[in-house]
Parts: C-alpha cells; structure tokens; sequence
C-alpha cells in the first residue's frame, strides 16, 4: 500500500487529501492495479485530469495503455465480474459534482451509476443483452432511477430511440438486438445510456465496430446530444481522428499515465511528446501524397507489470538518448507546462527547445 | 413462434416413425439376420418344432417383411390380432405384443411401471435443479472461497460415486441403521405420505448425482456469463447487484441447463436402472433389467420405445422453451 499511497502525481497538480474541486468531473492521481498470478498489472497508475459540463475529453492511447480501466474507475464498474479474493485494488480520489465517489457509499455510487454518469461501450451487439427487447433494456435503465409505471417509461423509450434517429421507434421499440443493424445499435445503446439525462457520459471506442460510414453518422449524434443536455463527454478512442471530431482537450495515455495533455488543437498541430508524434504518424490520411509510407511507433506496448524504467516509451522512443546522463532509462518524467500560461502539458525529458525543433524540422514537414 | 412450434412438431412425429421403424429393425430383423429364430427363443431351448412352428405362424413371422412392419406399425396404434395357426388373439390399441416368458401384453406392463419411473425421475429432477443450480451459482460468485472449493468437492463426490455406493450406503444409514425411512415401493394409490416416504431415499440418491454434475455446469456458465459484456451494461445502468445476476446472468445460464435437462429427464425416464433396482423400485428400469436377463424381446422393444418417445417429448418441450428464453431461436 506504501506505494499506492505515495503520490506521484503531476507537478502542479493538487494532491492528498485536498478540498473539493470546483471542476465538474476531477479525477486525481487515479491508479487501479490488477493483482493477478504474474504479478501487479498497473493498468492505471497515476492519472489526473479535469473536466467541466459541456466539455469533451477525449483520451487517446493503444491498447492496454489504461484508457478503458480509467472510465471503468470512473464507473465504480473496475471489479465489476470479479468474484473471489483478487479484486482490483484502486486509489487516488474521483470527484464528480463535489463528491469523491472512491470513499462515497458504494451504494451511492450505484445508484449515481446511469442516472448522474452513464457508459457507451465499444461492441454494442455484446453489451445489451441478446434476451431481452431494446425496449425493455431501455425501459429498465429508467427505472432504475425513475418510480414509473412502464407505460410512461416506455414512452420514454420511445422518445429516446426517435430522438437518437431510429426510424418507426414505436415499432422498433419491441424489437431485440440481433434484430438491428450495427449503426442502430449503437444508436439504441446511446438511447439507453441517455435516458435518465446523465451529466457524464463516457463513450468508450463508440466507432470502433461499426463501419465507417456509420460512425460519423454516430459521432454527429453524441455532439448534438451532448449540446442538447450540456453533459460532459469523456470519448476515449485509440482513434485520433474520433477526438479531432469531438473533443476540446485531449488526453493521451502511455503505460497507465498520461503523458501529454491540454487544449485540442495544441496536441494535434503543437504535440510535445515523441509518442504522441508517433500517434499522429500512424493515422493514414487521404490527402497525404501516396509515396509517403505511414510513420509506425516501433515496438509493442509497454507490459504493465514491469514498466520500463525511467520513461516508460524510452524503449520505443527514437530520441531516448538525447536528455543527458541516460535520464530517460533512469529518472520518470513528470508532466510539465509546454509554455508558460499555456493549459499544454507534457512528460518527456527532452528540452522544450528540442522538442519544438525535431518537431517542426523532422516530424511535422512528413506529416 | 407457432410456425416454429408447427415445424418442431411435424419433425417430433416423422422422428417417431423412423423411431419405431428403427427399432422394429432391430429387434426383428437383426436377430433374423444373425441367424437367432425368435419363434424358438420365444418357445424355449428345448422345444418340439411343431410348437416352434405354431408360434412362428402365430407372431406371423414367417410373412415377408413389409408385412410384418406394417403389422408392428398397426398394433401399436390401431391394435392388431394374431390369427396364424389356429386360435385367435386379440391384441387391443397400443399393442406391443406380449412377453416371451410370462405372456402378458407388454402394453400394461408399461403402463404399470411407467408412473413409478416417472416420479423418480421428475421428484430427482427437482432435487438437483433446486440445489444443483442454486450451489453452483454461489460457487460462481463466492469463486475460490472456502464454500466454493468445499462445494466443489462434493460435487466431484457426487460425480464419482456410483448410484449403487450411494444409494446402499443411504440405505444403511437412514433406512436400516437410523429407521428414519422406509426403503419399501408403496404406491402412490395406497397413501401419498408413505409413498412419498418410500422415496425420499431414491430421489436424493439420483439427485445427488445430477446436482453434481448441474452444480459444476452453472457455475462454469454463470462465470463465463458474468464476464459477458451486457452484464457490465446491466451495471452500469445502476441495477442492484442481485438483480444484475437474477435477471440477466441468471437468464442467460439457463439456456445451457436447459440443454442438459431435456437429454437428462428423457433418458431416465426411459428407466433409472441402477436406482430402481438398488432401491427395488418397480419401474420401467428393473422390466428392462429383468428382460434382458431373460431375453424377453417384446419386453425390451417395448421400454426402448418409450425410452425413445420420452427423449422425444423432452426434447421438443426444450426446443419451445429455448424459444421462449432466447429469441433468437425463433427465426431459424
């Protein structure tokens, strides 16, 4: 536990047992650890961010880099289907509209659970259950929170599945999963997550298994909701071009951290992290001249269990040996301001300077 | 969903004929092929051949085949008579002829025994599914705790011992040692409490295997169950946590069991041999076990028949309630 509680936190961040935030959402050195038979899987290991109503976050990184765990934090839903002794252990604090959910009545939690906060998943054929009608999944997600008869929540449904663009919704209402198209699933998994109104929404991979021309169709959908309700949106996606679409800040996570961090369009057209370069050097675009090949991060994500020493990408980082006396392998850099005044943070030991001029003469001219 | 149940229904009856016909070729055909005359096995080893010859002509066994099928087919469902060589037989509705040892009509002989097989087997069923489902759902989510490795070992009991270890063994105990019950068949006509006490021993018994083996199939199905994504989904609607296994993994792990049951129910009804006759119970079981040891052919054509029309029964009665749990059988 003594390293649980040690809080390595970013540098300028509020740490310990600090008052409550005035942010909407404010997650603080949020880290939850799997024991399992190999060893400590540090799936998240000291992440901090804030998020205010009307806002997206969008949090990118590879697979296994936390992003997922982190929303299942949020959620409460991290032991969720862990029966037995080795259940996730978590700590750190998640305040959400002035109550820290960590050390809040589990209860509680539950019941804050679809009505204040509510989840899109990735696959949506497999996250509603393949027994039971749209309607009545939709139906008991209202109820849970509402005392209503089901005839004024399926009405409800109703409305809900007209207003995220099912067609004939009164019919489809009584329809069951498999009998919906890819697009209409997610459209209803929206619907079901929407009902009660949530002030969080947390979209995990919503794109990712639907085709392409479906997910634009489903991006445009959760902007003009959460406008319409003001929630505030965390989309997490290994996808840049996901949060390009959406979000106001971007998060971007390594190994269970975030290594860069601030305002969209500074992470997008000013990154400060090689790895972010490599991020955006391995989304293929259409207007890119043809001979030039994408720009792969080598190698395979870090293992949770044994981080890498030191920065956690030094291993894939083309620019390891730069910072002096081998900081990179030994020394774990803390997030810091880009610029003075700027909301722009990044963890890297490279200088600024040398940052901004292997960004602007190497990196940005093959982009 | 009636054009599903329609289709479902018009396959149960075409397996029936070819069901009968089946076992009419084994039964008749086999023997006759492998050179055993039945006309002399129903007679006797030793027999004067005029009376083999009076009994091939009587069960019409000198007729060709297709005669002799359709025969076998009338008898079953319009009754048929026996007029070959002199005196006449009648043989009413269901008529699966009659026995070669004691010569009674196979019909009652069923019909007397398949009650008492039929409330083992329904009585037992209860039994394992109340606790065989309940103990391997709480081993699934009580997994690798004491209750769940203790109840886990009891079920490798349950699996491994023999009906005939622990059904002698029940019976020595609470039976002969303790006298709490008795171990006599009292039928069901001659007072609900004592036939219901004369069964308690042969239901725990056969329960107790097949609590076994549901318990160590619930609880592997509602562990994959509750990694399924749409359990997570029912939690983060913010259902309670009972209601989260109740309605939805609960729901989901029945389609398995479900499975199990019809195959289970169906193949002892057709007879529990080793129980009814540990406990000598008179039910379909001990016929079949006794005929077998006499080669009383009508006897064993007969059990197999209901053995077969019961898998049947059961199974269709599985495929309607697969579609009324998931409704994504109705379509196929």
């Amino acid at each position: 536990m003594t390293e649980l509680s040690k809080t390595g936190a970013a540098v300028g961040e509020p740490t310990g047992t600090s008052p409550a935030p005035t942010s909407f959402l404010e997650v603080r050195d949020l880290r939850v650890h799997f024991p399992t038979d190999d060893g400590l899987v540090k799936s998240v290991d000291g992440l901090s961010f804030q998020l205010e109503k009307g806002q997206t976050l969008g949090i990118v990184g590879e697979s296994g880099s936390g992003k997922s765990v982190t929303s299942l934090g949020i959620m409460g839903l991290h032991t969720a289907g862990q029966y037995g002794k080795r259940k996730a252990r978590i700590s750190g604090e998640i305040w959400l509209d002035g109550t820290e959910l960590l050390t809040a009545d589990p209860d509680h939690v539950r019941k804050l659970r679809g009505r204040n906060m509510a989840m899109i998943f990735q696959d949506p054929l497999s996250a509603l259950h393949p027994y039971y009608t749209i309607g009545q999944q939709i139906v008991e997600a209202y109820r849970v929170h509402h005392d209503v008869d089901k005839k004024t929540a399926r009405r409800r449904a109703v409305e809900m599945l007209d207003r995220v663009g099912i067609p004939q919704p009164d019919k489809r209402v009584d329809s069951y999963p498999h009998e919906f198209s890819g697009g209409m699933r997610q459209r209803a998994m929206i619907a079901m997550s929407l009902v009660n109104n949530p002030e969080l929404l947390i979209a995990d991979e919503p794109t990712t298994a639907l085709d392409v021309t479906v997910q634009a169709q489903i991006l445009d959908l959760i902007r003009d909701l959460q406008k319409e309700f003001g929630s505030a949106v965390v989309i997490i996606t290994h996808d840049l071009g996901v949060v390009a679409e959406l979000a106001d800040n971007i998060l971007v996570m390594y190994g269970g951290r975030c290594i860069e961090r601030g305002p969209a369009e500074k992470v997008f057209y000013e990154p400060r992290h090689p790895y972010t370069w490599g991020l955006l050097g391995s989304m293929p675009r259409l207007d890119r001249e043809q001979q030039d090949r994408l720009i792969p991060v080598k190698g395979s994500p870090p293992s949770l269990i044994n981080v890498p020493s030191g920065c956690a990408f030094h291993p894939r980082c083309p620019y390891a040996d730069l910072p002096k006396d081998n900081a990179t392998r030994t020394v774990r850099p803390e997030l810091e301001l880009t610029e003075a005044g700027s909301r722009h943070w990044a963890a890297c030991h490279l200088t600024t300077e040398q940052r901004e001029r292997i960004w602007t003469e190497e990196i940005a001219p093959k982009l | 969903m009636l054009a599903y149940l329609i289709r479902r229904l018009f396959a149960a009856v075409v397996m029936l004929v070819v069901i009968v016909m089946v076992v009419f070729g084994i039964f008749f055909l086999v023997p006759k092929w492998a050179g055993v005359d039945i006309a002399t096995s129903f007679v006797g080893k030793q027999a004067d051949p005029a009376a083999v010859e009076a009994v091939r002509q009587k069960l019409g066994l000198a007729e060709p085949i297709y005669v002799q099928v359709w025969e076998f087919f009338k008898g079953i469902f319009v009754g048929r008579t026996y007029a070959g060589g002199g005196d006449v037989t009648q043989c009413a509705a269901p008529c699966f002829g009659y026995s070669f040892r004691s010569e009674q009509a196979i019909w009652p002989v069923l019909t007397d025994r398949f009650p008492v097989t039929l409330s083992l087997a329904l009585g037992a069923a209860v039994l394992w599914l109340l606790f065989g489902v309940a103990a391997g759902v709480l081993s699934a989510l009580k997994r690798g705790t004491l209750w769940d490795r203790g109840a886990m070992l009891v079920a490798l009991a349950g699996v491994s011992l023999p009906i005939y270890f622990t059904g002698l063994l029940s019976l020595a105990v609470f039976s002969y040692g303790l006298g709490w019950l008795d171990a006599e068949y009292v039928p069901f006509s001659d007072g609900i409490g004592t036939w219901f006490g004369g069964m308690i021993l042969p239901w725990v018994t056969l329960a107790f295997l097949y609590a076994a083996m549901y318990a160590r199939i619930t609880r592997a199905t509602m562990m994959e169950i509750l990694g399924e994504d749409y359990i997570r989904t029912a939690r983060a609607k913010g259902l309670r946590e009972g209601v989260v296994i109740r309605k939805h993994a609960m729901r989901s792990t029945m389609t398995p069991l479900l499975t199990m049951l019809g195959m289970d129910l169906g193949a002892l009804i057709g007879g529990a041999i080793l129980t009814e006759t540990t406990f000598s119970l008179p039910g379909l079981g001990q016929a079949v076990l006794n005929a077998i040891k006499n080669q009383d052919l009508p006897i064993i054509l007969g059990v197999t028949l209901i053995t077969s029309v019961a898998v049947l029964i059961a199974n269709l009665v599985v495929d309607v309630l697969y579609a009324v749990i998931d409704p994504r059988v109705r379509l196929t």
